[in-house]
């Protein structure tokens, strides 16, 4: 792994959240200095800011995106009480030559008396919802119910969770086999409030929400948590940044066939790292669910990944190192120019190489000229190697395997 | 055995203060870290904050267009592999699969060269480096492969094993060759300072027709000695060979084999060779001595050339499952307590002990390497191997790395597309994995997204065709391009999309008095009946063209059914009545007294609607003047119609 480009942010204070479109185009940091920024993906790979505006009066916590067939559209979440929604309009043409858009503001979410600490979209098949927790203990759900005009959000649910909530994630399998369900963390500090963790499920008879699952083993104080993508599994896999990071398997029992209360789960514990020797602050699944991310006290990123066995296992770390910026901000690192030009390079050798190689090869000939001996050195194969986001490969099978 | 042990890699980023919280944030193929605190509460650090966010990426090798080769080469094998039938005969099926493993080092070897020349040819000694460390590494990798290709793929019995050990150790020890070429180019071969290394290697190699070639020069240089020279050339030339598609047993050449051996033994204690000590050398490696074979470590530079040397002169029909002893000793002697064993010779190792799945594991570990370890894995996996090497999480094993690798592949803006096919073929989650994958590959252009609308299409993953559909649906809307709107709608048959877009489509009829995209709206056929919505627009559309081609009968009667049949919303009648006022004025009469009737019931329910909903508080005087009079001319023409309309109808029946 290598920092392919810095990207100078230029805010005027600490960055509290970056968050990536769904395609992974563009993106979107937010900062105490009250302000959200937009970035877009050049096709030469630069980010580009292109637009920054004030958000909110107070630190701004969180900012994520809808989903794009919604439109392009952001909710934002700021110790200032509120959270926002935000859409951009297709602005005048010299402003798009100029790579300026405009985002304007379409609601303001004041239900809360207190910092509101998360903020996040449904899962589309739900329509456009979003789902706030505040310090206050209250998750709210909001909805759009005209997806053409967002200035109308009308609250749906007021779940209070009792506990100062710190963090909300919506459980993604879109599958109708699962009910609407998310998971609320609170940081609360006091061992004795007992399960930090809430799993909420909807009914459809009562049309609410009511409480499936507290995890009690989590009694410390939870400052992340996220679903992991669902796959095709029947259970659910739930991460947890807590005094360590915790990676829970949610097993839906058989339901009676005259129940109605919500889904009870068998909770099991999958792993639990304490490799950041303090507190644990974000956890982050990659799209698969093949990796976890962690971000702790100890100033590190860790990347988690499962061998065959199921046992976890940290597979790459991320840290800063103090040595200051090389480079001019903005500008890519040598490292990118240097393989920007060896590209050229090597393309130009491959000119007038014809096609179907393989099929007029005659198989070993001539032998190579041996300059190198067969070699493996770890610290050079990471640079070189498809790295699907993976760290060192562990065979991992039994985790992905459906019960 | 124990599997390797790794320790995580740490990635140092310059600009993040030493121990300071880091916050992150997943994208394709990176990972975007910048410096915060994540303490809620409390103030701001000091000093700078939020200056800098960092991608952090880790697969470089897909940008090089060399490697990239390699994926997309190996990608049409993987899927010629997929495709070979169960049913053939086993004989038939394992020729196959060794030739799709030689199509395999084949690819690589390719990308290897490439490697090497652009490596020699680049002036940037740090690329050179990296390239250099590039080869490296795809050579271990194609030893790795040939050799699990030989024992596992192939599998030979004893005797032809040794053969396909050598060819393996051959063409991984290629430089002698290179020096024997630069001897034997020399003035003077015999006097060449690394004459007798080559001849040396040669025979450490079994390559023993060359060894001679290369001993009749000296000997001809050596008249005194030509007798000892020819004694060895004799030794050399009749070493029995096993012949694979010979008559003759194992047991009969073990025979043949230990009466050549026991010659060079006799020949060696009677001391023929004692006056040149090369030649002696040369006997005592025939006897296979082992002392004096690892007094050649130089030459030998590996202890699995020992490994086969030692065979070929020791024990040349050597069985399968005895290799794993030998390999294991030949390891144990070859390093000295001093040398660590690396990475790859417990990996060789493991594949000398036929532990196919520690080998798999290490390779997975130490090269980070998915493209091999999965590739080879499918393959063992198609050859029936790794069930009858007792693993009950085979398939998957198969299926966990195919998945790693076509991920990684994902990520990239063109190799996504060879992903598809691997993912295709991993039948327990790699449908899952496409379709959450594919719905987040870029929609940069309309090409791009019909792509991968066709994909999913093609594997019926509606809910991703639909979700695409509407992405752009709404992405064109945004742009105000109406019928690129509608026509991805009509696909992502989104009735309430539709709905909003014909709303829009008559809007700007009404504002404007054309229609835009006529194209589409002619040619909407059955898609038509999405929504009620676009139906009405594509029949107001209808009543359009008629009335454009005069055929003023028919389009009265598609007009009036509009209203009756209750297509149009009742906000437009008055748009409608509006348009029949023309065809009210002919001179010819076109609404007979019944259709004429049926008007004036519309106009009727419109306008009482109107009366009672629309006090007309909310609306401008002038405007409230212009629809009055609108109502009453329209009345009034109605009335003539219907006058004209029973005088013409009560003269025909007469």
């Amino acid at each position: 792994m290598f920092v392919a480009r810095s990207i100078a942010a230029d805010h005027k204070d600490l960055i509290h959240d970056v968050s990536y479109d769904f395609h992974g185009r563009r993106m979107a940091t937010c900062s105490s200095d009250q302000s959200v920024k937009v970035w877009d993906k050049s096709e030469n790979g630069e980010w580009q800011c292109t637009a920054s505006w004030k958000t909110h009066s107070g630190s701004v916590w969180r900012v994520t995106w809808a989903h794009p067939e919604f439109g392009q559209v952001l909710a934002s979440c700021s110790f200032d009480r509120t959270a926002a929604v935000w859409e951009e309009i297709v602005g005048e043409s010299n402003d798009k030559q100029r790579g300026l858009s405009h985002w304007i503001k379409r609601t303001t979410l004041v239900d809360s008396r207190t910092s509101v600490t998360d903020v996040k979209f449904a899962p589309k098949h739900m329509g456009l919802m979003l789902a706030t927790c505040s310090a206050d203990g209250v998750v709210r759900i909001y909805e759009a119910p005209d997806v053409m005009n967002l200035s109308q959000w009308s609250l749906q649910h007021e779940i209070s969770c009792k506990l100062s909530c710190s963090c909300i994630s919506w459980n993604p399998s879109s599958s109708r086999a699962h009910p609407p369900m998310f998971a609320v963390g609170s940081d609360d500090g006091n061992v004795a409030y007992g399960g930090k963790v809430q799993v909420y499920e909807y009914n459809e008879n009562t049309r609410k929400y009511s409480k499936a699952e507290t995890l009690m083993t989590v009694t410390d104080a939870v400052h992340d948590i996220a679903f992991a993508p669902n796959l095709g599994r029947s259970f659910h896999v739930l991460a947890i940044a807590t005094k360590d990071v915790r990676i829970f398997k949610l097993v839906p029992l058989r339901k009676e066939s005259t129940a109605t209360g919500p889904t009870k789960f068998e909770v099991q514990i999958v792993a639990q790292f304490d490799n950041h020797n303090s507190q644990v602050w974000r956890v982050s699944w990659n799209i698969t669910s093949t990796l976890l991310a962690s971000s702790g006290d100890d100033g590190c990123v860790r990347l988690w990944k499962a061998n065959y066995m199921e046992n976890w296992k940290c597979t790459g770390i991320l840290k800063g190192d103090g040595s200051p910026l090389t480079g001019s901000s903005g500008q890519p690192t040598a490292m990118s120019m240097v393989v920007g030009s060896s590209v050229q390079n090597s393309q130009n050798i491959l000119n007038g190489m014809s096609a179907g190689r393989i099929a007029n090869r005659v198989l070993f000939a001539p032998p190579l000229r041996q300059l190198t001996s067969p070699k493996i050195n770890q610290s050079i194969s990471f640079h070189l190697w498809i790295l699907p986001e993976g760290g060192p490969g562990m065979v991992t099978c039994c985790l992905l395997r459906p019960s | 055995m124990e599997e390797v042990d790794v320790e995580p890699t740490v990635t140092n980023i310059p600009g993040i203060g030493y121990g300071k919280h880091m916050g992150f944030a997943w994208g394709p193929g990176d990972i975007l870290v910048y410096e915060t605190q994540f303490k809620a509460s409390g103030p701001s650090l000091s000093g700078p904050a939020g200056l800098f966010i960092h991608q952090v990426r880790k697969d470089e090798d897909i940008y090089s267009p060399i490697l990239r080769k390699l994926f997309n080469e190996s990608h049409h094998i993987f899927v010629g592999l997929q495709t070979i039938k169960e049913d053939l005969p086993s004989k038939s099926r394992r020729t196959q699969f060794v030739s799709i493993s030689r199509n395999y080092r084949s690819v690589i070897r390719a990308c290897m060269e490439e490697l090497q020349q652009v490596a020699v040819s680049t002036r940037d000694t740090e690329m050179a480096t990296q390239y250099g460390n590039q080869v490296s590494i795809l050579l271990a990798i194609e030893l790795i492969w040939n050799l699990c290709e030989v024992l596992y793929i192939d599998a030979a019995p004893a005797g032809s094993l040794l053969l396909h050990l050598l060819d393996w150790v051959r063409l991984h020890k290629a430089d002698v060759d290179e020096k024997a070429r630069d001897v034997l180019q020399s003035d003077s071969p015999a006097e060449h300072h690394n004459y007798w290394d080559v001849v040396v290697s040669y025979v450490l190699q079994g390559s023993l027709v060359e060894a001679r070639q290369m001993l009749v020069k000296q000997a001809n240089l050596q008249p005194a000695s030509r007798d000892m020279y020819k004694l060895m050339d004799s030794l050399l030339g009749k070493m029995p060979f096993f012949n694979p598609g010979g008559t003759e047993t194992v047991t009969e050449f073990d025979v043949k084999w230990s009466n050549w051996h026991k010659e060079v033994e006799s020949y060696l204690k009677d001391n023929s060779f004692a006056s040149n000590h090369h030649l002696e050398l040369i006997c005592k490696i025939l006897v296979g001595d082992e002392d004096t074979l690892l007094e050649q470590k130089e030459l030998l530079s590996t202890w699995y050339h020992f490994l086969v040397t030692r065979l070929l002169y020791c024990h040349p029909t050597v069985k399968p499952f005895e290799l794993h002893y030998y390999a294991q000793s030949c390891l144990t002697m070859f390093l000295d307590s001093r040398s660590v064993q690396e990475p790859l010779d417990s990996i060789l190792l493991a594949a000398f002990e036929y532990d196919i799945c520690l080998v798999i594991k290490d390779c997975s570990i130490v090269l980070n390497n998915w493209w091999f370890v999965a590739h080879l894995t499918d393959l063992l996996d198609h050859c029936k191997l790794l069930h009858s090497h007792n693993l009950n999480f085979g398939s998957n094993m198969r299926e966990f790395l195919l998945l790693e690798y076509a991920s990684g592949l994902f990520t990239h803006h063109s190799l996504w597309q060879c992903a598809v096919d691997y993912f295709d073929h991993c039948p327990e989650l790699g449908r899952a994995c496409l379709e959450l994958q594919i719905e987040r590959v870029p929609l940069g252009t309309e090409r791009k997204a019909l792509k991968v609308l066709r994909i999913c299409e093609e594997r019926q993953m509606s809910e991703q065709v639909r979700s695409i559909c509407k992405i752009m649906a709404m992405r064109a809307l945004r742009n105000n391009r109406l019928g690129s709107a509608l026509s991805w709608s009509i696909r992502a048959k989104d009735a309430a999309f539709a709905t909003l877009i014909s709303e829009r489509f008559l809007q700007d009829y009404c504002a404007k008095g054309t229609f835009s995209d006529l194209d589409l709206i002619d040619n909407l056929g059955p898609a038509m009946l999405l929504s009620d919505r676009l139906t009405f627009l594509g029949k107001y559309r209808e009543f359009h063209k008629l009335y454009g081609e005069k055929r003023f009968k028919e389009a009265a009667k598609l007009l009036l059914s509009l209203m009756t049949a209750k297509i149009a919303p009742q906000s437009f009648w008055m748009t409608l009545l509006t348009d029949a006022l023309p065809l009210l004025e002919q001179t010819e009469v076109i609404f007979s007294a019944d259709q004429t009737n049926e008007l004036m019931y519309c106009l009727e329910e419109l306008t009482s609607s109107l009366n009672t909903t629309a006090p007309g508080a909310d609306r401008p005087m002038q405007q409230e003047d212009v629809e009055q009079t609108k109502v009453e001319l329209l009345r009034l023409s109605l009335a003539r119609n219907l006058a004209m309309a029973v005088v013409k109808e009560g003269t025909m029946e007469t």
